[in-house]
């Protein structure tokens, strides 16, 4: 680059302005509002703004960036090459290459996110200036201009939908907008930023893989309650069809936890994977009143655990033989042992497992079918002679019945 | 009892709906405090219904739009035990007045046999078969005595619910104490039963007992009789031509005669009566529409 030298020798000297210079031979044109190029688009740059970026506050001159243009030679040809800020930002400019945008970019797909959608251009400022694009507080608007606009969520068939939207109204969201949100993890907080990439990448920090650690960054004592579970001890032996944060939480709509709608939803999201769990959960009381949306009766954390969930075979699980009457008594103070015998997953179709169950639920059946049957019968016969009837004499004589 | 503002022998004939007086006179079917029991034991079912079937139901929409209506599943239960306990007292009392029939006025044999009794009998089943021959059009239509073998049927059904639901609501009300002297799975059992056996009740009354008691041609679109107490003579003649007969035979006729119905006891059986039947038809479309779904 021809210009380093002078770039740090103004730097070091502070506010002194450069020599009579590039930047003002540009302006002599650009500096005009309404300047425009053949096609009728604006070329029009704002001192004011290009000063207060961080190129700016750099004393960077318009050719550190559009190394095409030679103030000797004017006018410049109206197409330039497109500016590479990987000429100065090597190690991001590596790093983007490996995201998913980068990827993207490199197979063709000219809307994936560049340096420039994020950072802007001649408006660069640094990520700790609040009216930055990648400050923190503004980061949910800026990942929006894509990820939270339908048009172009479905004309790049972008993954998740409108996440940005379903973002805003998460609990993470939410929260950046009250009293703690410069602690509220937004976008970066999960994805990176140089690093993003898709979550089929193993490397990504939102893979199956690595989400739990992802969220554990933050949520030091569920990761490490997690890790003790039985889900936790399944996905560290390689399986990872076992649920991690987001498969109850999941991703971009995260609840608060103590909410009857997040609640009552997460039960569903047990019997994605314990279907027949959550079908004889659902024949009971306990079942029947979240499914209508109230949670102040058992749902399957309640019994269960959330992050410390332990096979009934252990011990220290809250369902195991050892404990359960304990857990039943967290509602029903003064339960004996014969309450928690109770089945809350009798299963009106396995005999083996509740024999009285089952003939009970047989008889039942065949005493609602045998009812409903002998009287459908004779409800059909009755009405269809009573009417016959009724017909005929209404012919005969016009009197009714 | 009633107020008396016709002479039994001038009934009013103009009043549309009521079914035409034939003969002018009326008889009592049922008393005071049958009609009050049976309307009790109406509005109480039917708040029972209405809190219960959205648990039955929760996985349908319908079920937590009513849930909500009915002031959240914490209000609902507030309902519905107090209905339960309203039929709980009509069980207890209708309980109390058989044993008195029995013991005060000695007709334990009447409890048990006869035409003033519930108990099934043989003619019963004679009258089945009967009846299904004129059902196929290869017999004459039977005559029936005071109580007919499906009014005998909707009175053992809703002794036999009361006794099945009644306690297994009381097992699932009161768990923690029913679980010192039951064992647990009693409760995996009382919830099936309670919940199966009130489809089955709700079923039954919504459908069964409505066409016999109101929706069939004969009695089209309603009968009030079990409001107003009194049937005319032309229905005994004609519906019960056993009863009539017998009440001559016995000249016991005279004695049963009463007022026509009041105007009171025939507007309270058109509107809660009526109201009653079109609810249970709106639940018997949302329970066949989710049982079809």
């Amino acid at each position: 680059m021809f210009c380093i030298g002078p770039i740090v020798a103004a730097a070091a000297q502070g506010t002194a302005p450069p020599a009579p210079g590039v930047n003002e031979t540009c302006l002599a044109c650009h500096g005009d509002k309404d300047a425009k190029r053949a096609d009728g688009r604006s070329i029009a740059v704002e001192d004011a703004m290009f000063s207060h970026s961080v190129h700016g506050e750099m004393h960077l001159k318009c050719t550190d960036c559009h190394v095409d243009v030679s103030p000797q030679k004017l006018p410049h040809p109206e197409k330039l090459k497109p500016v590479v800020c990987a000429n100065c930002h090597q190690q991001e400019a590596k790093e983007y290459s490996a995201t998913v945008h980068g990827i993207a970019r490199k197979g063709g797909n000219n809307v994936a996110a560049t340096c420039t959608d994020c950072h802007g251009s001649h408006d660069i400022r640094r990520a700790n200036d609040p009216a930055s694009r990648t400050n923190h507080a503004n980061l949910e608007a800026t990942c929006g201009k894509c990820h939270g606009n339908d048009a172009m969520v479905a004309s790049a068939k972008l993954p998740g939908g409108n996440i940005v939207t379903q973002f805003h109204d998460s609990i993470h969201g939410k929260a950046l907008t009250g009293a703690g949100a410069g602690s509220a993890p937004t976008c970066t907080n999960c994805h990176g930023a140089h690093t993003i990439r898709a979550k089929s990448d193993p490397e990504s920090a939102t893979s199956r893989a690595n989400i739990p650690d992802t969220c554990g960054s933050c949520h030091k004592k569920e990761r490490a309650q997690f890790a003790t579970s039985l889900h936790g001890q399944l996905r560290h032996e390689g399986n990872l069809a076992a649920p991690g944060c987001n498969d109850c939480h999941s991703a971009h709509r995260i609840q608060r936890h103590d909410q009857p709608a997040f609640q009552t939803q997460v039960i569903n999201e047990c019997g994605n994977c314990h279907a027949d769990y959550l079908s004889t959960y659902r024949d009971t009381f306990h079942g029947q009143v979240t499914a209508l949306g109230y949670s102040a009766v058992a749902t399957c954390a309640s019994c269960h655990g959330s992050h410390e969930i332990l096979p009934v075979s252990n011990a220290a699980s809250n369902v195991s033989p050892q404990n359960r009457l304990k857990t039943c008594q967290k509602c029903h103070a003064g339960a004996t042992a014969n309450f928690a015998n109770y089945d809350p997953h009798a299963n009106r179709h396995d005999r083996a497992r509740n024999p009285l169950y089952y003939y009970a639920a047989k008889f039942m059946d065949w005493l609602l079918i045998g009812v409903f049957g002998f009287f459908a019968i004779h409800t059909l016969l009755w009405f269809i002679r009573s009417l016959r009837v009724r017909l005929a004499r209404r012919d005969d004589d016009g009197t009714q019945g | 009892m009633s107020s008396v503002g016709k002479s039994p022998t001038t009934p009013s004939t103009a009043r549309g709906t009521v079914p035409p007086p034939a003969g002018g006179h009326y008889y009592r079917r049922f008393t005071r405090v049958e009609r009050i029991m049976h309307a009790l034991l109406m509005l109480s079912f039917v708040g029972l219904a209405l809190t219960g079937l959205p648990l039955l139901f929760s996985d349908k929409p319908w079920a937590s739009v009513l849930a909500r209506i009915l002031g959240g599943f914490q209000a609902a239960g507030v309902i519905h035990r107090t209905c339960a306990f309203v039929m709980l007292v009509l069980f207890a009392s209708h309980i109390i007045a058989v044993v008195r029939r029995g013991i005060a006025n000695k007709d334990l044999v009447g409890i048990l046999w006869g035409p003033d009794s519930m108990v099934p009998q043989p003619q019963d089943a004679v009258d089945i078969y009967n009846h299904f021959k004129w059902f196929l059009g290869v017999g004459p239509r039977p005559q029936f005595d005071r109580w007919t073998y499906w009014e005998k049927f909707d009175y053992w059904a809703v002794f036999w619910g009361m006794a099945i639901i009644g306690g297994s609501g009381f097992l699932l009300w009161f768990p923690v104490f029913f679980a010192k002297l039951l064992p647990g799975w009693m409760f995996n059992i009382a919830t099936l039963v309670h919940g199966e056996e009130a489809l089955l009740a709700v079923g039954f009354i919504f459908t069964i007992h409505f066409f016999n008691g109101h929706l069939r041609p004969e009695k089209f679109p309603m009968d009030t009789v079990v409001f107003t107490g009194r049937i005319s003579e032309h229905e005994l003649k004609h519906e019960r031509a056993v009863e009539y007969a017998r009440l001559i035979r016995e000249g016991t006729l005279a004695a049963q005669e009463a007022p026509p119905p009041t105007l009171e006891s025939r507007a309270f059986g058109w509107f809660v009566g009526g109201g009653t039947l079109l609810l249970g038809i709106v639940a018997i479309i949302l329970i066949v529409y989710s049982v079809l779904h």
